[in-house]
């Protein structure tokens, strides 16, 4: 079980309350958990992701673990923390703007 | 007794205003959306409970949201906006070509006979259309595609489709206007286009009569009359009676001919109200004066409307999808500022009241005038 924490913004669009909690067959990888939140929520594609050529948006980050693993290749396996669901997966807004 | 809903859009989210017919008292929800920006909210003719919103944010991208129920409960509907094709690039700010990118939608026109067909303005400037509701999104290239395209170059805002007009006597025929393009015309509901900028003079590009690269920021028509358009341009206020073919410079007695919203009175196609702005480099009223001017002769000779509104020390801008007018006799006329008042005249202009004072800066208004 994967936790995710996703940022205020995404969880109103999503109609979720805390963490997103998915199960992931396989590797444990931001593209992984990426895929399963999408499929889960919808209307989150887009949001995270650029359509098409799923590259992450330009203001949003991925941290692991406190690691920020937002430049990391999305194949790149995730700790193995992440992947037993003791720290969550956190998708983060960056800090800009007013 | 009939009522106005108003839709307005801000920097921090969407409030929807309601009053009865004598638009004195006034209902305020919201906010929709919080925190997102939303750039316009707009009413189907064809079913007025079904309203439409683009709700987007830098970080978190494009979403369009849909009420089937006047607003009260929202869903989301599809966000994909790709381009056809290969984009192609136009010019970036500093003259070098720039690929075609999408950054939000700021316009939303609804069908008036259709209520799942919607129109869709955006930035880097194109035109979709959905035919499901909102499901799905696909652009009509051939504006984008326009030989003129490479030459486009965005405006202070970005390089935006921000009016889009159809006809009401005939679908086939679109408008639409681009910062900083200039306004197009389509015969064959958005296949082919053709530039209408014939007259425009901009003294601010290379050659300030071209065919293209003039920053229009709003048209309007009124329904009864629609080969007659109104514009108003970075600077100049001008008027075509041809459905484009030429414009002439109908700015007269205006303060400043400098301004973004311009709209016509919904039951006398001759007036016109725009909301003259001190300059391109300083964009609040003159001298501090918030006014209206009304035009009852299509242009040239303007008034300045001021009852009601404030004549000291205002310094707020009105945007160019701020504007409004309500169906019903007299006509109301509604504009938001980016300082958070929402003003409504329920008598053409003559007074003016303010519904709300303290929203996140508005960025678009529209009127529903409900049976």
């Amino acid at each position: 079980m994967i936790r995710v924490a996703l940022p205020a913004h995404l969880r109103t669009l999503a109609k979720v309350a805390g963490e997103v909690r998915l199960e992931i067959a396989g590797d444990v990888t931001p593209r992984a958990v990426l895929d399963a939140l999408e499929e889960r929520h919808p209307v989150l594609r887009g949001a995270i992701r650029e359509h098409g050529t799923l590259r992450r948006r330009a203001f949003v980050r991925f941290f692991a673990c406190g690691r920020d693993v937002s430049h990391e290749p999305p194949d790149a396996p995730l700790p193995e923390a992440i992947a037993k669901g003791d720290e969550p997966f956190v998708v983060l807004g960056a800090m800009a703007g007013g | 007794m009939s009522g106005v809903r108003v839709l307005v859009g801000t920097r921090k989210g969407a409030f929807v205003l309601t009053a009865d017919g004598r638009r004195d008292r006034w209902d305020v929800a919201g906010p929709f959306f919080a925190g997102w920006e939303i750039y316009h909210v707009k009413g189907s003719p064809a079913d007025p409970e079904r309203l439409w919103a683009s709700q987007s944010s830098s970080w978190f991208g494009q979403q369009i949201q849909r009420s089937d129920d006047g607003g009260k409960t929202w869903e989301p509907v599809g966000n994909e906006f790709r381009y056809e094709g290969v984009p192609g690039t136009h010019q970036w700010y500093d003259g070098t070509p720039h690929p075609w990118e999408f950054a939000r939608v700021w316009h939303l026109e609804p069908s008036r006979t259709d209520p799942d067909f919607v129109y869709a303005g955006v930035e880097d400037a194109a035109l979709f259309c959905s035919s499901d509701g909102g499901k799905s999104w696909r652009e009509l290239p051939g504006l984008r595609e326009h030989g003129s395209g490479p030459a486009w170059q965005p405006g202070a805002g970005g390089m935006c489709l921000h009016t889009i007009l159809v006809d009401p006597t005939n679908a086939q025929r679109l408008y639409i206007a681009i910062s900083a393009a200039g306004a197009f015309r389509s015969d064959d509901a958005g296949k082919t286009w053709q530039p209408i900028n014939r007259g425009l003079v901009s003294e601010q590009i290379p050659n300030p009569t071209a065919e293209v690269g003039h920053c229009v920021h709003r048209l309007a028509l009124h329904p009864s009359r629609p080969n007659v358009l109104f514009m108003q341009k970075h600077w100049d206020v001008m008027r075509s009676d041809d459905a484009g073919e030429s414009w002439r410079e109908v700015s007269g007695n205006l303060p400043t001919d400098f301004g973004f919203p311009i709209d016509v009175h919904a039951h006398e196609p001759e007036t016109i109200y725009v909301v003259p702005i001190k300059s391109d480099s300083e964009h609040f009223p003159l001298d501090g004066k918030l006014q209206v001017w009304r035009s009852r002769s299509g242009g040239d000779e303007w008034e300045a409307l001021t009852n009601g509104l404030p004549q000291r020390d205002c310094y707020v801008n009105v945007l160019r999808d701020a504007m409004a007018v309500d169906a019903l006799d007299p006509c109301g006329v509604y504009f938001g500022t980016t300082g958070g008042q929402v003003y409504v005249s329920p008598n053409a202009g003559d007074r003016w009241e303010p519904i709300v004072r303290d929203l996140p800066p508005v960025l678009s208004v529209e009127v529903q005038t409900l049976p």
